[in-house]
């Protein structure tokens, strides 16, 4: 199964953080996340801190831990490419900094975008306010993403049907492979767009379950917030 | 009338000549498949008609002239089915997917919501409400593409190869479906004894242009348009 696929099957869960509203939540995340990335100090110990505070919410809300973890994992490679040019540089202590916040920042993303569906988010962002065109390009990239998961599937499964494999291809045979794969994926895009604007798109998408803010909500963003503000006062 | 077009003209980017002087009409209620071969403009036609594209000419549907200020308008009244069902699915749930068209329309949300559910249970598959449109089979996903548009209360239902990825059972209980509505369909298809089983009226396109209306039958005769016999 695709990790979006598999991602966007959790946020369809019914657990306590699926139910709060997405604003709470993104609030909750972005302070975490401006938390993290404002470390200097005492990376491990602080990044296990915020790793331990986010599964314990994940584990609250019935998403699979070690799933997570691994989703989570994604970020390393580009972590470490980054780590390792710093590493090089003698700033094997920053090096280590870069991994750990990389890891436990991509976590803290997974568990909002794995206990809220992705036009929940969106809602969520507009009652935050954040700009209508912003809003517009997440939703496209989200559902063109999935289109192009689906033709590169489909390259992949004639290829394989026909006895050959993504990694016996030559670099030639990779780039026109990409380019038939953006080309048909175009074709998809644009099918798509017609048939929403066909059935009277104009630019916004509504929601037939508009979230209201509760008192649970806010209580649940000022407390997280708080222990999220109170381990990088503890970690300064 | 329920469409009315005069000197319909349209070329492609690439300067294709894709619609060379069409004249069509049809009344409300009724149903009509046109025939041709690839390429000969049925789809180009069709899109026409909700205003996806727009040529040279006159178009009339439901009393409403098709330009800028009566998109949104001719848009509640033509539903497209596209062929690939997964193309016009793209919200994330089923129920949700139904209720897109009302709620862009502007209707309440509770509105929006009831029209959905009536549209699913008049294509039986209000049961399937909560699940996500790509775990459907091909025939399900058919029937909650329709339910889209019905939920906007359409008068003409443009069906684009409805038969399309749909096994015989498929086929049958869409036909089924589709003899139920009394909206005016327009099937555009290569399936003859489908679309002999909801109309005996049809068009036949050649190169742009209509070269033939009236009886089915005598239509693919005349054409020679069946595609196989079976001994």
């Amino acid at each position: 199964m695709h990790q979006h696929a598999r991602i966007e099957r959790w946020a369809r869960g019914t657990g306590r953080l699926h139910r709060l509203h997405p604003a709470a939540k993104i609030v909750f995340v972005l302070v975490t996340l401006i938390a993290i990335s404002s470390l200097r100090q005492h990376a491990v110990a602080a990044c296990g801190s915020y790793l331990a505070l986010i599964l314990l919410l994940a584990a609250a809300t019935g998403l699979p831990l070690a799933g997570l973890l691994k989703a989570a994992a994604t970020v390393l490679p580009f972590a470490f490419s980054f780590a390792l040019i710093t590493w090089f540089a003698g700033q094997g202590e920053r090096a280590m900094l870069l991994v750990t916040r990389s890891y436990v920042s991509a976590a803290a993303a997974l568990l909002l975008v794995g206990t809220t569906p992705m036009p929940a988010l969106i809602g969520g962002l507009e009652t935050l306010r954040a700009p209508k065109f912003l809003l517009l390009v997440m939703q496209f990239l989200y559902r063109y993403l999935v289109v192009l998961f689906e033709e590169a599937g489909a390259i992949r499964d004639a290829g394989a049907s026909r006895g050959g494999s993504l990694r016996s291809l030559q670099l030639r045979q990779a780039g026109a492979a990409a380019g038939v794969l953006f080309a048909r994926a175009y074709q998809r895009a644009n099918a798509i767009h017609q048939a929403m604007v066909a059935r009277g798109f104009e630019g916004t998408i509504r929601s037939l379950s508009p979230p209201v803010f509760r008192w649970q909500d806010g209580l649940f963003m000022t407390l997280f917030c708080g222990v999220s503000v109170a381990l990088r006062v503890a970690f300064q | 009338m329920i469409v009315e077009v005069k000197d319909l003209r349209f070329k492609y980017d690439d300067g294709t000549e894709a619609l060379r002087g069409i004249d069509f009409s049809m009344d409300r209620g009724e149903t009509i498949a046109f025939f041709g071969a690839n390429g000969s403009g049925k789809t180009t036609f069709a899109l026409h008609l909700n205003g996806l594209l727009r040529g040279e000419g006159k178009i009339q549907v439901a009393g409403l002239a098709v330009n800028d200020g009566n998109l949104q308008k001719i848009r509640q009244k033509v539903g497209l089915v596209l062929q690939d069902s997964d193309n016009q699915l793209f919200m994330p749930t089923v129920l949700e997917d139904v209720a897109f068209g009302p709620l862009a329309a502007g209707v309440e949300v509770r509105e929006g919501e009831r029209r959905a559910k009536d549209a699913l249970e008049r294509t039986g598959m209000l049961h399937k409400s909560g699940k996500a449109p790509y775990h459907l089979s091909a025939g399900e996903k058919k029937r909650v593409a329709i339910a889209g548009i019905l939920a906007g209360d359409p008068e003409l239902l443009i069906l684009d190869e409805p038969t399309t990825f749909l096994d015989p059972p498929g086929q049958r209980s869409l036909q089924t479906l589709l003899s139920a509505l009394p909206q005016a369909k327009i099937l555009i298809t290569h399936d003859i004894p489908f679309a002999a089983s909801l109309t005996n009226q049809a068009v036949f396109f050649h190169q742009g242009r209509i070269a033939a209306k009236g009886n089915l039958r005598e239509i693919v005769e005349r054409f020679d348009w069946q595609a196989l016999t079976t001994s």
